[in-house]
């Protein structure tokens, strides 16, 4: 149900962004309008909820330690796991953000019913690691070959990318490697939510809707590559119009094209709405992101206050003779 | 109001064959909460939460419909809610950027051990999430239900109760996050604001009542604390001829030592305190016991921010009374996380106290230069590779040993080595449980952050099962008999948790281990072990 909602709204995005595509005169609209809006709403949005959570302070250092700490000299201190240099947390967050270093650690948790009693085996688990590996860094070289069509000249970087990407030379124009892995693993973060019963009774319309969105948006961008041949000529003067602020508007580009910048510019709009937040979420993680130094150096606390306590004096006050006769050293005789 | 009665806690067959990981038919939003006799701990007493000034002191029951909650307890929460999102970024940035992956889900013990979907930690913080979408999110307030918002009411304040104290704080769910999600931050932010509406349980309201009133949890008035103290220098003194004479509140020492009022009173707390004490003695250490600041243990810090800041103030103040150089903690899990991440910054800076230095063998603690507190097992440690004090490990030669990893102090510390170096050089026969249950993947004993009550029984059994497991695989595999732990709440805990899942395995701190290897200067021939269980080939002796 909460799949099929998901669904459903894309399905509805792609039926606007057909019908926008198909009408000459809502060019201007889904080609221009609507892309600027997107963007700017990311940008916004984006920076918008970066600074909303900076505004909330960090009252304690509260890394998760992830190996040993820094103690006695002979003691060796896993440097990354649990920080204790500037240059340890780069390196830690630097993994965690390019190799997903947490989510390799994954293991998956069987009982099974022994003879002697349950027995409970925690596994290695890497399909999740493999499959957002390959969906987060295919994701990120399909952004980045498409700068192609919004730089002139194309820089060396793109033009490598691009080349190596399509490195197999099958078919023409050559299939990107990207976009199969990308395609499979998006598949493979779907299919996981409908299969494994854990996650299908967790996920929420949220979960659905953006694998939907961006599944939709690798399939229009294939069909248009490989089997709708549109007029690239076309599509990288509106790119480069776009990209230079003098929005140009080309004849005959074709609605899927549309169909595609229509999904992308939904999923800009969304994506500081939602979930897809992690993005910048990760690199202010306090968990994650903070030196574990916090007994050589004290943290300080933007809004701490006072708090009432009990004092020695009053503590001594009500136990003073029983102190006393039990020969402990009191204050007041 | 309901009575407490007697529950019965099912047979380790029935709970293991019940763990089904199937989720039910129902949505969890549309699941009800069960509050099941065994699952959960009685409400606060209204007389603690007098004696603390927390909100809405009554007696109630969990178990009657009616939790006399106060006027107008709704926008209290929602306040609560809309201060704690400015104040922390760790909980803004939880609330907002889960992508429920899934990776934590099977991670959490009591998931595990219970089946129950709300115990995923992803869930039990949807929980919270979901109210926190519909008053502070526009996809919420407009969407509702489709962006996994819901109002908030009596029912959903249940539930919170009841999941928010079936977390034990351990982290273990943060480790394999990507992003570093800690529902332990949730869980704690979570049991502040249902403290604003006097929702805690007893078995935390009692001991951080005592602990404010009179020292320590345990509610141990200060001749209760010598006393008991002088009695483990008796049998000290029995098993090795030597009288330890400790000292207390004493003004001019070097050092003060704090340790978890469990160490204090019972089998096998006592044990690891008799350890400590064997051990300062061997040393001539010039240090000082506390009765005013009689607690290492912190269950103010499973309260709210301000309720730990207040019951740690003591342990700064007393240092500063007593004039000493510094500090030495012993062994407790929450304890650490507390003094390592928290303490500095609420009640420092100590800079009355100098930075440690060990008497002994003259390390300086770098990394304890701002706190000055010393965690035994890495003061001990340093002992041991400098050839400080003899050890005798073949008395320990009857025992089979592995080691449990407190949650605290692997993931909110990272205290790995040190206690497992002190466990090599005191026993001979060491052997650790399986990689994915140990160090910073530990598992909870199924009883910390203040769970550890009799009338959650079930539950605790529950918790506890993963950790157990990992036991019982190396009581197979090698014959261990003994969990090794730095942990007072892990002594009180695990010997109903081994008796349950795996008989014959005692419960062991770090320094009753060290103690029983000790050779101190002028003991007579020990005969027993501190428990007085015969040593390997004095059997039969007495």
């Amino acid at each position: 149900m909460k799949a099929l909602l998901s669904f459903l709204a894309v399905i509805i995005l792609i039926l606007v962004a057909t019908f926008g595509g198909s009408v000459e005169n809502l060019h201007f609209l889904f080609g221009i309008i609507i892309p600027y809006l997107a963007f700017v709403m990311f940008v916004g949005g984006f920076v918008y909820r970066i600074i909303k959570w900076g505004r909330s302070p960090v009252p304690f250092r509260i890394p998760t330690t992830i190996g040993q700490q820094k103690s006695l000299p002979w003691i060796k201190q896993n440097k990354i796991e649990n920080p204790t240099s500037t240059l340890g947390v780069i390196v830690r967050m630097a993994m965690e953000v390019f190799f997903f270093r947490s989510l390799f650690r994954n293991t998956k948790t069987e009982l099974t019913q022994g003879a002697k009693g349950p027995i409970i085996s925690h596994g290695s688990a890497k399909w999740l690691w493999l499959g957002s590996l390959f969906f987060h860094w295919s994701f990120l070289i399909i952004i980045i070959r498409h700068l192609r069509f919004f730089l002139e000249p194309v820089p060396v970087f793109v033009q490598l990318f691009d080349s190596i990407d399509g490195i197999l030379q099958i078919g023409l124009p050559p299939i990107y490697l990207t976009d199969l892995f990308f395609l499979v693993a998006v598949t493979f973060l779907l299919v996981r939510r409908f299969v494994v019963p854990q996650l299908r009774y967790i996920s929420l319309p949220a979960d659905f809707f953006p694998l939907f969105l961006i599944m939709s948006i690798a399939i229009s961008g294939m069909l248009m590559r490989y089997f709708y041949r549109i007029d690239i000529v076309a599509v990288k003067q509106l790119a480069l119009g776009l990209a230079q602020l003098h929005p140009v508007l080309p004849e005959g580009i074709g609605a899927i094209f549309y169909v595609h910048l229509f999904l992308i510019s939904s999923l800009f709009a969304y994506f500081p709405l939602s979930k897809l937040m992690h993005m910048g979420g990760i690199f202010m993680s306090p968990t994650r992101n903070m030196i574990s130094n916090s007994r050589m150096v004290r943290h300080i606390n933007p809004w701490d206050h006072e708090v009432e306590v009990h004092t020695y004096a009053q503590y001594e006050d009500e136990f003073r003779e029983k102190m006393k006769k039990a020969g402990i050293p009191v204050e007041k005789e | 109001m309901a009575k407490p009665e007697k529950i019965k806690t099912p047979k380790p067959g029935e709970i293991a064959s019940s763990i089904d990981f199937k989720s039910p038919a129902t949505d969890w939003m549309d699941t009800p909460t069960e509050i099941k006799p065994g699952n959960f701990c009685w409400g606060a007493k209204e007389k603690d939460l007098l004696t603390l000034g927390l909100p809405n002191p009554r007696q109630w029951s969990p178990l009657d419909d009616d939790w006399k909650l106060p006027e107008g307890w709704k926008s209290t929460i929602l306040d609560g809610l809309s201060d704690r999102l400015s104040k922390y970024r760790s909980f803004k940035i939880f609330m907002d950027i889960c992508v429920r992956c899934g990776a934590c889900a099977d991670k959490c013990h009591f998931y595990i051990g219970s089946g129950d979907p709300k115990n995923m930690p992803v869930l039990r913080a949807e929980l919270i999430r979901s109210v926190y979408k519909k008053y502070f999110t526009a996809s919420g307030k407009f969407l509702g239900r489709l962006a996994g918002a819901r109002e908030l009411d009596e029912d959903v304040l249940k539930e919170w109760w009841s999941y928010f104290f079936q977390c034990t704080e351990c982290r273990r769910c943060s480790v394999f996050c990507p992003y570093g999600i800690d529902q332990a931050e949730v869980t704690i932010i979570g049991r502040e604001l249902l403290n604003l509406v006097g929702l805690n349980i007893d078995w935390i309201a009692g001991p951080a009542a005592a602990c404010y009133m009179k020292g320590n949890h345990l509610g141990l008035e200060p001749h209760a604390i010598k006393g008991n103290i002088e009695s483990m220098c008796d049998d000290i003194e029995d098993l090795t001829g030597i009288r330890v004479d400790p000292s207390f509140n004493r003004k001019g020492a070097d050092i003060l030592f704090i340790t978890p009022s469990g160490d204090l009173l019972g089998d096998p707390g006592i044990f690891t305190n008799m350890g400590y004490l064997m051990l300062f003695h061997e040393l001539g250490l010039n240090y000082t016991w506390s009765t005013y600041a009689s607690e290492g243990g912190n269950f103010g810090f499973f309260t709210s921010n301000d309720m730990a800041k207040r019951l740690n103030y003591k342990i700064y103040a007393e240092a500063k009374r007593l004039g000493v150089k510094w500090i030495i903690g012993g062994e407790c899990g929450h304890m650490w996380r507390v003094l390592n991440q928290y303490m500095d910054t609420w009640n420092g800076p100590a800079d009355f106290l100098e930075v440690p230095k060990s008497p002994i063998t003259g390390t300086v603690f770098e990394n304890a230069r701002s706190t000055k507190m010393v965690h035994i097992t890495e003061f001990t440690a340093d002992l041991i590779k400098h050839g400080k004090i003899k050890l005798d490990p073949s008395r320990n030669d009857h025992l089979k040993v592995t080691y449990h990893d407190s949650c605290n102090t692997s993931r909110g510390m990272g205290l790995l080595e040190e206690p497992r170096y002190i466990i090599k050089a005191s026993c001979n026969n060491f052997y650790e449980m399986p990689e994915n249950t140990i160090r910073e993947k530990t598992f909870c004993c199924g009883s910390g952050s203040g769970l550890n009550a009799s009338e959650n029984m079930e539950q605790r059994m529950r918790g506890g099962l993963a950790r157990a497991n990992a036991v019982k695989y190396v009581q197979d595999k090698h014959g261990v008999n003994v969990l090794a732990n730095i942990c007072a709440v892990d002594r009180a805990a695990f010997p109903a948790l081994m008796d349950y899942w795996c008989p014959g395995v005692g419960v062991y701190g770090t320094h009753e281990l060290l103690a029983n290897a000790l050779v101190m200067t002028g003991e007579k021939e020990r005969v027993t072990d501190l428990r007085g269980d015969d040593l390997p080939g004095k059997e039969g002796n007495e």
